[in-house]
């Protein structure tokens, strides 16, 4: 007797929910699409209007704000090499992105670290959505952005900032849970409520930890950004897709070591700014 | 003491830790011990039917040692633990039953508290952490610095307040976490072993500072310690816990006196007997008493007959006056012995402990008196009482061996 177990239909299951997703919301993230992609190409285009040596030099002035001089000088001779590769325009693409599709993330993924830290039921959803977000291959979020979003930048920041979000969430929420308990315990003694407790004694101890988590979201950010330019995002990731596409070697080594500088860049600002603040923790 | 009235009262506080702790709790009203319920509930019982009141102004040191219950005790009076049953009664207001909103309220106003591992906020300066509890109550910025540096100079930390904590020694650090604590003003002041992560030294200033700020600041206070010498210097009332339950209390020198079982007695052991026995507790009646007008003659046949080493001399209303040995009666005829009064420092108060007597007695007298309020005598202590008096606390405690 023979008997047949039927394949169970995934891919199908999966088609239908996306099916009806798009029939139902995709006028609605066809508009947010609109209006961020608008604000994503303005803000390229404004950049690559001015005269690089002024981008330069405005991106010097605030690098060396927020850390100091020698890393900004590093920092203002990286963009002068991308500059000088005729990478400009592709550089300050991907930078717009990362950093819209950062703004994002962080601006979803704390408020839910936060939530996962407070509530335990809360993290037993999250934690298993987060190994799922972080375990599938970075190309799949690709495939359902475009009925969403369509071909471009603003695809490329949704799959960006799925894909960049989970370490926010993750250490937001453990730097939160890692408070000391003796803490959280005078803290509850001299009466706070939740909320003080978590603005006043949980939030502020976990910062460090929280940038540690930016520090990483960044970098995934910069590395979809990268893959992101499949569905048409641009920026340094177009010019290897490019130069895959026609075979050339040296381009694509070019525009892949011109990603990394731009990586270094933002990792040392990154991982300045969380270490101070992990100093500022002690003292003035 | 016994005029004071009790500001927080614990009747039959329990707390069983546990996913479930009502079976637990029904064991235990069963009568059936720690290891039992432990055995057939897996729920642990960390209080059992703990009852004592705490008086207005007095420190109540509750004592043990590690795993008996004392911290849990402490944190079921604000309830950062949960009692599983009894009741708190702070100023007679139940805080058992407060609700959620009410309970912040209370420990808000009413509760400070002091941690074993200070528990400053590392990224706060010690100006900020002392303002905390004023902070969280929404007082006008200006006021709660008024009142964070006033605390801050109450417990010598002037000049810090910009400091971070890491930046400060564990002393200062513990004094920012009593200032933090009293800026508050609060009625009750909850001190979970305070001093016990600071080095001896340091504690013993400590203490002594707590005592002297306490007859300024009249506070309630509930301390714990697992250091019988730290509940001597603070010198209140003792509630002494075993296996979550009360053992004894009362006075130190009580559980040297009456020790409830052997646990209490090789408990106090090692006690300094010298600095919990009080003169009064230590002296007998003075055998050999002579007024104003009497004359040497008279005293020295009174001295000879009760074998005192001296008289001691008291005038009409019964104050001490001082004390006469006998060489100098010898010979001296009918002087009235006013005028021969020798030594009129030769007197201890009656609350003082054995330790001044000893230094008194140590300067080559025989005899001191003990006086209470007013010079009045009440009784006297001489050198054979003294060693008396060590000789019986070595009995008791040779005891445990019956």
């Amino acid at each position: 007797m023979e008997f047949e177990i039927p394949r169970i239909p995934l891919a199908e299951m999966c088609d239908v929910a996306l099916e009806w997703a798009t029939e139902h919301f995709s006028s609605v993230t066809r508009a947010i699409s609109a209006v961020v992609g608008t604000g994503i190409e303005a803000t390229t285009d404004f950049l690559v209007a001015l005269p690089p040596w002024l981008v330069m030099v405005a991106f010097g002035l605030i690098i060396w704000r927020l850390t100091t001089l020698r890393i900004a000088l590093f920092s203002v001779l990286g963009f002068a090499f991308l500059w000088n590769l005729e990478l400009w325009r592709a550089t300050l693409q991907s930078l717009v992105l990362v950093l819209v599709s950062t703004l994002f993330a962080l601006m979803i993924g704390i408020p839910i670290g936060i939530g996962a830290a407070l509530s335990k039921r809360f993290w037993r959803v999250v934690g298993p959505v987060l190994d799922m977000m972080q375990t599938m291959p970075s190309f799949v979020y690709l495939i359902p952005a475009i009925p969403f979003f369509g071909l471009g930048a603003v695809s490329a920041a949704f799959a960006t900032i799925v894909f960049a979000m989970p370490p926010t969430i993750r250490l937001t929420a453990l730097g939160i849970m890692q408070t000391p308990p003796e803490l959280v315990e005078a803290a509850d003694a001299f009466g706070s409520s939740k909320m003080q407790k978590l603005f006043k004694v949980q939030l502020p101890l976990a910062i460090p930890t929280i940038m540690a988590g930016i520090n990483q979201t960044i970098m995934l950010a910069l590395s979809m950004v990268v893959i992101a330019a499949m569905i048409g995002a641009g920026g340094l990731g177009g010019e290897v897709w490019k130069a895959i596409q026609r075979l050339e070697a040296g381009q694509g080594f070019q525009a892949g070591i011109a990603i990394v500088v731009l990586a270094v860049i933002l990792d040392r600002i990154t991982q300045y700014v969380a270490r101070r603040m992990r100093m500022d923790k002690h003292t003035a | 003491m016994s005029e004071a009235q009790p500001r927080i009262k614990v009747r039959g506080l329990t707390k069983i830790f546990g996913e479930n702790p009502l079976p637990a709790l029904r064991l235990l009203e069963q009568g059936k011990g720690r290891a039992e319920i432990l055995a057939a509930t897996g729920a642990v019982v960390g209080l059992q039917d703990v009852n004592f009141d705490v008086n207005e102004g007095e420190i109540l040191v509750v004592m043990g040692l590690s795993g008996s219950g004392k911290s849990t005790c402490l944190r079921c009076i604000n309830r950062l633990v949960e009692p599983t049953a009894g009741k708190v009664l702070v100023d007679d207001i139940d805080v058992t039953a407060l609700s959620e909103k009410d309970l912040l309220a209370f420990r808000r106003t009413r509760f400070g508290m002091v941690f074993q591992q200070f528990a400053l906020f590392p990224h706060r300066t010690i100006l900020k952490n002392v303002e905390y509890g004023l902070e969280i109550q929404n007082v006008a910025p200006a006021i709660r610095t008024e009142r964070a540096l006033a605390a801050i100079e109450q417990v010598g930390l002037k000049g810090w307040d910009q400091h971070f904590p890491s930046q400060l020694s564990g002393g200062m650090q513990q004094r920012a976490g009593l200032a933090r604590a009293l800026a508050l003003d609060p009625d009750v002041l909850l001190m979970d072993e305070a001093f016990s992560a600071l080095d001896p030294l340091i504690r013993r200033d400590m203490q002594g500072e707590l005592v002297t700020l306490q007859k300024r600041l009249k506070k309630t206070i509930v301390f714990v310690s697992h250091d019988l010498d730290e509940a001597i210097a603070l010198g209140g009332r003792i509630v002494l816990m075993k296996d979550g339950r009360i053992v004894q209390q009362g006075f130190a020198a009580d559980f040297l006196a009456n020790p409830a079982d052997d646990y209490v007695r090789r408990f106090v052991e090692h006690i300094d007997v010298l600095g919990v026995v009080t003169a009064g507790d230590a002296m007998r009646e003075a055998a050999c008493v002579a007024e104003w007008s009497t004359t040497a003659d008279e005293a020295l046949g009174r001295l000879e007959q009760s074998g005192d080493p001296a008289v001691t001399v008291v005038c009409n209303e019964g104050r001490f006056q001082g004390t006469v040995e006998a060489p100098t009666l010898r010979g001296a005829g009918t002087t009235p012995i006013r005028l021969l009064l020798s030594d009129q420092d030769a007197c201890v108060v009656e609350s003082a402990t054995l330790t001044s007597a000893v230094a008194k007695l140590a300067s080559g007298r025989g005899e001191i008196a003990v006086v209470g309020p007013d010079r009045h005598l009440r009784g006297v202590i001489t050198n054979t009482d003294l060693v008396q008096a060590l000789a019986r606390r070595n009995g008791s405690s040779a005891g445990t061996a019956r």
